[in-house]
C-alpha cells in the first residue's frame, strides 16, 4: 500500500518527528519511503511542515503539490493547506485546535480527532503527534502500528527513549479513535 | 537480506566518504550542509581520522590542498557562498593536480541568497569557479543512495585522474531522508600509486614537488596541454547518465540531481495519460554526456530541460543536441516558495508536448 501525506502544524508539536517515524516504519516494512522536511530558520511556535511518501515503487519527487492525505494540527495549517488535498483524499485534523474547517468537501474523507484532549487524557500533552499519527495509520493501514512502534527506538534520541511506552500507547489510542470514528 | 538504513542525504555523503577511506575532513559551517561536518566531527575520531572546523572556508580548502598533496584521501563540503570562497584553492588544486573531494550542497543565490532548494551552482561547478581554465569531475547524485555511492566514486576518480572531484548535491537531497543500502568500499585494483605525493624525501634521490607555478620557457603551456589531455580522457571514459523511455519518446525531458526527482514523478504522470515522454539524466555533469543528447535528438528533436535555476545546464544540452533540435527550458531559481512540484512540471510537459 502506498500514500503520500503532508503534515503541518506549529513547531514544537512534533510534526517532523512523526514524519520521520512514518517513513522509517515504511522502510522497516521493506517499502520505499521519502521524508522531506520544510527546514530553515525554524522555531518553536513557527510553522512546521513535512512530506512523506510511501510506495512499493521507486519514488520520484519527495514533494507533492496535491497530497493524497494530510495531517493538519491547527487552524493555521487547515486554512492554508486544506484546499491542496487531492480529490478522494483523506484529512486527519486536530479538532482541539481547529475551530472551523474552511469548507465542506464531499471529495475528501475527514477524520476529526480532538488530539490535544486525548493526549491530556493519556497523561502527557506532548503526545498529540502520536495520537494523530496513530489515527492516520489506523485508518489507512499504510504502515502497521507495530512497525511504527519498532521505529520509535531508532528515531528517538537516547534521552527520550524513556517515553517510548507512552508514545506506543498514544499511537494505539489514536488508532482506536479513528477506527471507531 | 542486508539491512536498509533510513538516512539523511547529507549523512550519506559523510558515510560514503568514511567508507571510501577518507580520513581528513576540513570545513566551515554553512546551511544546508551542516549535517556533513556534524557527522564527520563525531565519526572521524572513531576511525582514527582528522576533523578540523577551520577558521574560514579559505583556510579549510588550503588544508584540503595540503592533505591531498601529502597523498591523503581528503574532503571538504560547503554550499554556494562557501564554494566561492574556496574557488581559489580549488584552482590551485586543479593546477597542481591534487586529488580531493569537494561537496556542494547547493542553496539559491547569488550572494547569500537563501537556504532553500536550488540548483543555482551548475555553472560554478562545471564551468570553473576559480581562475585559469580548469575542469573538475562533477557528479550529480539524485538520491540518498547515490549521494553515498557517488561520493565513493568521486574519491576514485579524483585519485585516478589526479584532480579534484566535486559532488553537486542540493538542499532537497541533503535534507531529505530515504533508504540507504550501505556496502563495503572496494578500491579499484588499478588505481595509480601516489608516488608523486609530498611525503618527505626518504628513499628517493629527488624530492617530490606539488606546485601550480610554471615560469620556465614553454613549461606552463605544456602543463595546460597535459591537463586538457586529462579532460579529454575523462570525456572518453567517465561519462555516466540515466536514460529511459527514449525509444518511443515524442518529448525528451532532461534534468539532473534533485530536480530530476521531481521530473521523474511528472513523467510518470504524463505516461499514465499516454504521453510519450523520455528522460535523460546526466550523472556526470562534467564530463557532460553529450553523445546521448546528439543521438536522442536525431530521433526526437524536442527537448524540455528542467532545472531549479533560471537556465544553466540547458546551455550544455543545446551544445550537445543534434543540429535543428528544439531545446526548451523550464525552471525556477529557488527561495522560499519557489520549489516546483511534480504537478507543475506535468503541466509544462502537457504544454510543450502539444506545441
Amino acid at each position: 500500500m502506498s500514500d503520500n501525506v503532508f503534515m503541518a502544524g506549529y513547531g514544537g508539536q512534533g510534526i517532523l518527528l512523526i514524519g520521520n517515524l512514518l517513513a522509517c516504519a515504511a522502510i522497516l516494512e521493506n517499502k520505499n519511503a521519502t521524508y522531506f522536511p520544510a527546514y530553515g530558520p525554524e522555531k518553536r511556535g513557527g510553522a512546521a511542515t513535512c512530506t512523506v511518501i510511501v510506495s512499493e515503487e521507486e519514488i520520484g519527487s519527495p514533494v507533492i503539490g496535491r497530497p493524497a492525505s494530510a495531517l493538519l494540527f491547527n487552524q493555521l495549517a487547515i486554512d492554508k493547506y486544506f484546499e491542496r488535498i487531492a480529490k478522494g483524499g483523506l484529512c486527519v485534523y486536530n479538532s482541539s485546535l481547529v475551530d472551523q474547517v474552511p469548507r465542506d468537501r464531499s471529495d475528501v474523507e475527514m477524520i476529526r480527532i480532538p488530539a490535544n484532549d486525548l493526549a491530556a487524557e493519556a497523561g502527557n500533552a506532548r503526545l498529540v503527534n502520536m495520537i494523530m499519527l496513530g489515527a492516520y495509520a489506523g485508518r489507512t493501514g499504510v504502515v502497521s502500528l507495530e512497525s511504527l512502534k519498532s521505529g520509535l527506538d531508532s528515531i528517538l534520541p537516547e534521552r527520550n527513549k524513556r517515553f517510548i511506552p507512552a508514545n506506543m500507547q498514544a499511537l494505539d489510542r489514536g488508532a482506536a479513535f479513528a477506527v471507531n470514528a | 537480506m542486508k539491512k536498509r538504513l533510513f538516512v539523511k542525504g547529507n549523512e550519506a555523503v559523510a558515510m560514503g566518504a568514511i567508507e571510501a577511506g577518507c580520513r581528513y575532513y576540513f570545513g566551515y559551517p554553512i546551511t544546508p550542509q551542516n549535517d556533513i561536518p556534524e557527522y564527520m566531527s563525531r565519526e572521524m575520531p572513531r576511525v582514527g581520522g582528522c576533523f578540523i572546523q577551520a577558521e574560514s572556508e579559505v583556510a579549510a580548502i588550503n588544508m584540503v590542498l595540503g592533505a591531498g598533496a601529502a597523498g591523503g584521501r581528503v574532503m571538504t563540503s560547503s554550499s554556494g557562498p562557501g564554494i566561492s570562497l574556496k574557488a581559489e584553492g580549488i584552482s590551485f588544486m586543479a593546477g597542481s593536480e591534487v586529488p580531493a573531494v569537494i561537496v556542494n550542497i547547493q542553496r539559491p543565490g547569488p550572494g547569500l541568497g537563501g537556504i532553500d532548494v536550488s540548483q543555482a551552482d551548475y555553472f560554478q561547478a562545471v564551468k570553473g569557479a576559480g581562475h585559469g581554465g580548469y575542469h573538475l569531475v562533477v557528479l550529480a547524485p539524485h538520491s540518498v543512495q547515490e549521494l553515498y555511492d557517488l561520493t565513493m566514486l568521486a574519491f576514485d576518480l579524483a585519485d585516478r585522474y589526479r584532480m579534484p572531484a566535486l559532488v553537486l548535491g542540493d538542499a532537497m537531497l541533503g535534507q531529505m531522508k530515504e533508504a540507504l543500502m550501505p556496502h563495503p568500499y572496494q578500491a579499484p585494483e588499478d588505481l595509480p600509486r601516489k608516488d608523486w605525493a609530498v611525503t618527505g624525501k626518504h628513499g628517493r634521490a629527488k624530492g617530490n614537488a606539488v606546485k601550480s607555478l610554471y615560469l620556465g620557457d614553454g613549461e606552463l603551456e605544456a602543463h595546460n596541454w597535459h591537463l586538457h589531455a586529462k579532460y579529454a580522457r575523462l570525456r572518453e571514459n567517465e561519462v555516466r547518465y540515466e536514460a529511459t523511455g527514449l525509444d518511443d519518446a515524442e518529448l525528451i525531458l532532461t534534468a539532473f540531481g534533485g530536480g530530476a526527482r521531481i521530473v521523474k514523478t511528472a513523467i510518470a504522470m504524463a505516461r499514465r495519460e499516454g504521453l510519450k515522454v523520455g528522460l535523460i539524466r546526466p550523472v556526470t555533469v562534467y564530463p557532460f554526456p553529450a553523445e546521448i543528447y546528439r543521438k536522442a535528438t536525431e530521433r526526437t528533436p524536442k527537448v524540455l530541460c528542467v532545472e531549479l535555476n533560471n537556465g544553466q545546464m540547458v546551455e550544455d544540452v543545446r551544445l550537445s543536441s543534434a543540429p535543428g533540435a528544439d531545446v526548451r527550458f523550464y525552471g525556477r531559481p529557488g527561495g522560499t516558495g519557489s520549489l516546483p512540484n511534480p504537478e507543475e512540471i506535468f503541466e509544462q510537459i502537457c504544454k510543450h508536448y502539444k506545441d
